[in-house]
């Protein structure tokens, strides 16, 4: 063959020898799910890899559409993958097109994952009584991630709305790839050194791969270790890796995190605030009424007391006294009257004067001396006579 | 109680230097103590004022809060920091 082709025609050429060979046509292959990614077109791509090798997958919107509502991949997962063999011209990549996935039962990583869990959950890291709660207004919030991610940005921009008044102090570390765990192990050492009163370690979203930093055993006992609360924030929702179960909190999503860790908002406090203001205010309200009561009621107490009021007072008993006791006089003259009138009767009864007014008269001589005896005067005497209604001088004859 | 709370009256720290957290802490204290009366006029007046203050800072430092970001780059020590700013504000 002495023909020269170019790429493109190369490409072609080497795309339809791949589809012409019905070998390569719906093919199944096993291998575990590697750097799964769902594009915005709706496409799935991935990789299917086993311990030596890998290769590049593709599900197209339609089927992938179709394969969600039976089994949705998950990273790490070991699967049966049918479809055709083909090439992508433009790279010069073979890849399968895949048409349907299926479970094969858990995956290596998945099988560490699991392991691990296992291990550090007997020992009792991931025990309820070991959770710490949050601090409910954080002074300082460390803050374990990737300078340059966008972990941190949503968190930060949560953090400065939620609750401003705090401080965050960022330890910088990879998050991802061999390195990262040791170094996220000493970004949290180094946290430690200045006290934060929360901690957060974060991640953004990523294939199950680029989370595995934070399923590493070092990673967990430093998280375990960590004086202070750690909330952990790494991937997506439905990620859940071993920092996750040491954690004090787990937050789906970084920004959950921020929000986690800022239970109380500013604007809870400004509430907060309004309301203490108000209670302070009510309050001097009835204490200022209150005292004025008092005062009221001690003014009266101490007129109570004066001078005057006692004078007053004596004055008031006396004249009462003195009415009770011109009443008391009162009664008793008119008994003694009573008693005067039955006495003048009584001597009206037995007067001479009584006898008079029967006829008799009564004679006396000029000095006053009753007459008893005919031969006591002598003729001439001037003798005085007294009658019932007046008297007259008579002669003795 | 009696003596703690003269020294405590002695070493009031002026309501502009508090951080948000005593502001707010003594300003609960207050709003208790004002509560459960037993207090005369001009104590409760006094308080009232100082709580007044609190109020203030408390209101103040909310309105003027601006999230401080450190950078902390360890070396081994005591360690450096450097202020943090993200590009997206």
């Amino acid at each position: 063959m002495d023909e020269t082709w170019s790429v493109s025609e190369l490409n072609r050429y080497v795309r339809q020898a791949l589809e012409q060979d019905y070998r390569l046509q719906g093919v199944r292959v096993t291998g575990e799910i590697s750097g799964f990614r769902v594009y915005p077109s709706g496409h799935w791509y991935f990789t299917l890899k086993d311990a030596g090798a890998q290769v590049n997958c593709v599900m197209w919107r339609g089927r992938a559409e179709a394969q969600r509502s039976r089994y949705l991949p998950r990273e790490g997962e070991a699967v049966e993958a049918q479809g055709n063999i083909t090439l992508y011209e433009v790279r010069g990549q073979y890849q399968l097109d895949v048409a349907w996935l299926q479970p094969l039962g858990e995956g290596e990583l998945y099988r560490e994952f699991l392991r691990l869990k296992g291990k550090l959950e007997a020992e009792g890291l991931f025990a309820p009584e070991r959770k710490r709660p949050l601090p409910l207004q954080p002074r300082v919030i460390g803050l374990v991630t990737s300078p340059a991610g966008a972990a941190l940005r949503d968190i930060l921009n949560i953090l400065r709305r939620r609750f401003p008044l705090a401080h965050v102090l960022l330890s910088p570390t990879p998050v991802q790839g061999d390195e990262a765990p040791p170094q996220i192990v000493a970004a949290l050492a180094a946290l430690a050194r200045h006290q934060p009163d929360v901690i957060i370690l974060a991640r953004g979203g990523g294939a199950l791969e680029d989370l595995w930093a934070f399923n590493d055993e070092r990673v967990a006992r430093a998280i375990a270790a960590a004086r202070a609360p750690v909330i952990s924030g790494i991937g997506h929702e439905t990620d859940f890796t071993i920092a996750d179960f040491v954690a004090d909190v787990r937050a789906p999503t970084p920004s959950a995190a921020a929000e986690l860790v800022t239970a109380i908002s500013v604007e809870d406090l400004r509430a907060d605030l309004d309301l203490l203001a108000a209670r302070m205010a009510e309050t001097l309200l009835e204490t200022t009424q209150y005292k004025r009561l008092t005062l009221a009621e001690l003014q009266a107490q101490l007129k109570g007391l004066s001078p005057q009021a006692q004078l007053r007072n004596a004055r008031q008993r006396a004249e009462h006294l003195s009415a009770r006791a011109a009443t008391a006089m009162g009664h008793r003259l008119a008994l003694e009257r009573e008693r005067w009138q039955g006495w003048v009767q009584a001597l009206n009864e037995v007067s001479p004067l009584a006898v008079l007014e029967r006829g008799y008269a009564i004679v006396n001589r000029p000095e006053g001396a009753i007459v008893r005896r005919a031969k006591d005067v002598k003729p001439g005497d001037p003798l005085r006579v007294r009658v019932s209604e007046g008297e007259f001088g008579v002669h003795v004859g | 109680m009696s003596p703690r709370s003269k020294s405590k009256t002695k070493t009031l720290a002026a309501a502009d230097e508090l951080s948000f957290e005593q502001a707010f802490e003594e300003l609960e204290q207050i709003v208790r103590r004002l509560e459960a009366g037993q207090l005369s006029l001009d104590d409760s007046l006094a308080l009232f004022e100082r709580g007044q203050l609190l109020a203030a800072r408390c209101g103040g430092l909310l309105e003027t809060a601006e999230l401080k970001i450190k950078k902390l780059i360890p070396n081994g020590l005591g360690d450096d920091f450097e202020d943090f700013e993200d590009t997206e504000t």
